[in-house]
């Protein structure tokens, strides 16, 4: 897991949730940050926007901590980076 | 003054029939009319499949002049309105008009001229708006169009709860001739929710199915878009068996209530007290309650929380529930309208309509749901559920009407 991605997955979670980046660590889980279903959905769009990916609705409802989010968008960003071109 | 109220006249547009009597033919069979989506290119959202009103023309229904003048949400108001009235029999005479009501829901009004506009203006830099915009959007569009045609002139607006929109509106009007205020009224609810901004803010809130609407199910993916409109007549008892019309059932109960607790998480608590508050104002007992039509979106929060609402409120009674928006989609701001025209045919058919596409029990949804085929049941009372995001609840509660209430076997 990379920290550059970890960082960065933190920093948008703070911003969208108005909360002390130092508060969200890989450990937490979202009900721990009083992150609930719509709050959830807003952090998808940030990361979606962020990353340049798309999290299916299903793989979205499975996330439910800092460390799923950040292997799952670890995971379709080298999915997208291993696409061929055009 | 309080009187009881019958409603004489139902007229209905929606996916699973554009009248009144093809929508119950396609819900007494059990048949969904969720497929494809043909308003919006292939491949553009997540969820490729939604209730429309397919092959809908304006110009089937209206001249082109006034089908200018309305948004596809109000044309479907307008439309549902003509078929109530028309076939209550109802005239609207100059003196009557004074004393009637128009009372319509919608949730988002006349987005799709929104949208259109909007598109031309930031996408093809076009730099002028279409002057009938404004009035096309608005909510109260549907409404104004009703008054309009028949000459009506007491109370007439739109109420906007979201999802809980038609049913507020009713409850509303309902209580209006209840109560004296005015001497009939016509109240639904109209939607028309296909345009790209705003399916695209529906695939971002990640709650619409990318299969199919399973209400109940264990296999439930979330809710299918629907669009249409629906509209009742609504009479004093004592005018309509004195005019001899076909009376479809009564009105005899409406309860509102607010979660006051999340945007959209749902709070069983909030659910149950407005099913209690309409049972309580119609004074009926439990027991005697046979069906409830309920809010049945086929999201997992919705479904859970609404199970855990009604055995709250009805504890060991037996009740069938079953939600027709797995036939008619979630049309939203006209949904309680639909759901209501679907209950009151239920009751004076002696059938109720099924949960459509239901494939496994949820024990977190445990109860009788009346999967995928319909059910012959004599009832008598029945409920309609309506929860709106935002936490507005609201539920009407209606009668079979007497046997000898009236005339007529119009199907």
């Amino acid at each position: 897991m990379s920290d550059q991605l970890t960082a960065s997955v933190i920093e948008v979670i703070a911003k969208t949730q108005h909360l002390p980046a130092e508060s969200i660590t890989l450990d937490k889980t979202f009900a721990e940050l009083k992150i609930d279903s719509l709050d959830g959905m807003n952090i998808l769009f940030a990361v979606e926007s962020e990353f340049d990916i798309s999290i299916p609705d299903e793989q979205a409802a499975a996330i439910k901590s800092v460390r799923e989010m950040v292997e799952g968008i670890e995971k379709l960003v080298a999915a997208k980076e291993a696409a061929p071109l055009g | 003054m309080t009187r009881r109220v019958a409603v004489t006249g139902i007229g209905v547009i929606a996916a699973p029939g554009a009248t009144r009597a093809a929508f119950w033919e396609s819900l007494r069979e059990g048949r969904s009319a969720i497929r494809p989506m043909t308003l919006v290119p292939e491949g553009s959202l997540r969820f490729p499949n939604a209730a429309e009103v397919v092959d809908y023309r304006a110009s089937d229904y209206m001249g082109e002049k006034e089908a200018d003048l309305l948004d596809r949400f109000a044309q479907f108001a307008w439309i549902a309105a003509r078929e109530a009235v028309a076939e209550s029999g109802f005239v609207v005479t100059p003196g009557l008009g004074a004393r009637m009501a128009v009372v319509t829901g919608t949730s988002t009004g006349g987005q799709t001229s929104e949208d259109r506009e909007f598109y031309s203006l930031y996408a093809k830099g076009v730099s002028r708006i279409h002057p009938l915009t404004i009035p096309r959007t608005m909510a109260n569009a549907g409404t104004s169009c009703i008054a309009r045609e028949y000459g009506i002139g007491g109370p007439c607006y739109t109420v906007s709860t979201a999802c809980a929109s038609a049913t507020h509106a009713i409850g509303q009007a309902y209580w209006m001739v209840r109560n004296g205020v005015v001497d009939a009224a016509i109240a639904g609810g109209s939607e028309a929710p296909f345009s790209m901004g705003f399916l695209k803010a529906w695939e971002a809130m990640r709650i619409v199915a990318p299969d199919t609407c399973r209400p109940f199910s264990r296999d439930r993916k979330g809710l299918i878009l629907g669009e249409g409109a629906a509209m009742l007549v609504l009479e004093p008892m004592e005018a309509a068996r004195a005019r001899g019309a076909k009376i479809w059932g009564e009105i005899a109960g409406f309860g509102m209530s607010s979660d006051a607790y999340h945007l959209t998480q749902p709070l069983a608590d909030g659910a149950a007290r407005a099913m209690r508050g309409a049972l309580q104002d119609a004074g009926v007992d439990l027991g005697a309650v046979g069906y409830i039509n309920a809010h049945g979106t086929g999201t997992q929060a919705n479904d859970v929380t609404e199970a855990q609402a009604i055995r709250e409120v009805f504890g060991a009674e037996k009740v069938a529930v079953s939600s027709t928006k797995s036939m008619h989609g979630h049309a939203l701001g006209a949904a309680g309208a639909l759901e209501a025209a679907a209950t009151l045919m239920a009751l004076d058919q002696g059938l109720i309509p099924p949960t459509a596409n239901f494939t496994e029990a949820d024990p977190a949804c445990a109860l009788d749901v009346v999967p995928n085929t319909a059910r012959a049941a004599s009832i008598e009372w029945a409920l309609s559920n309506s929860f709106a995001f935002g936490g507005l609840n609201a539920v009407l509660v209606f009668r079979k009407a007497d046997a000898h209430a009236g005339h007529g076997t119009a199907v």
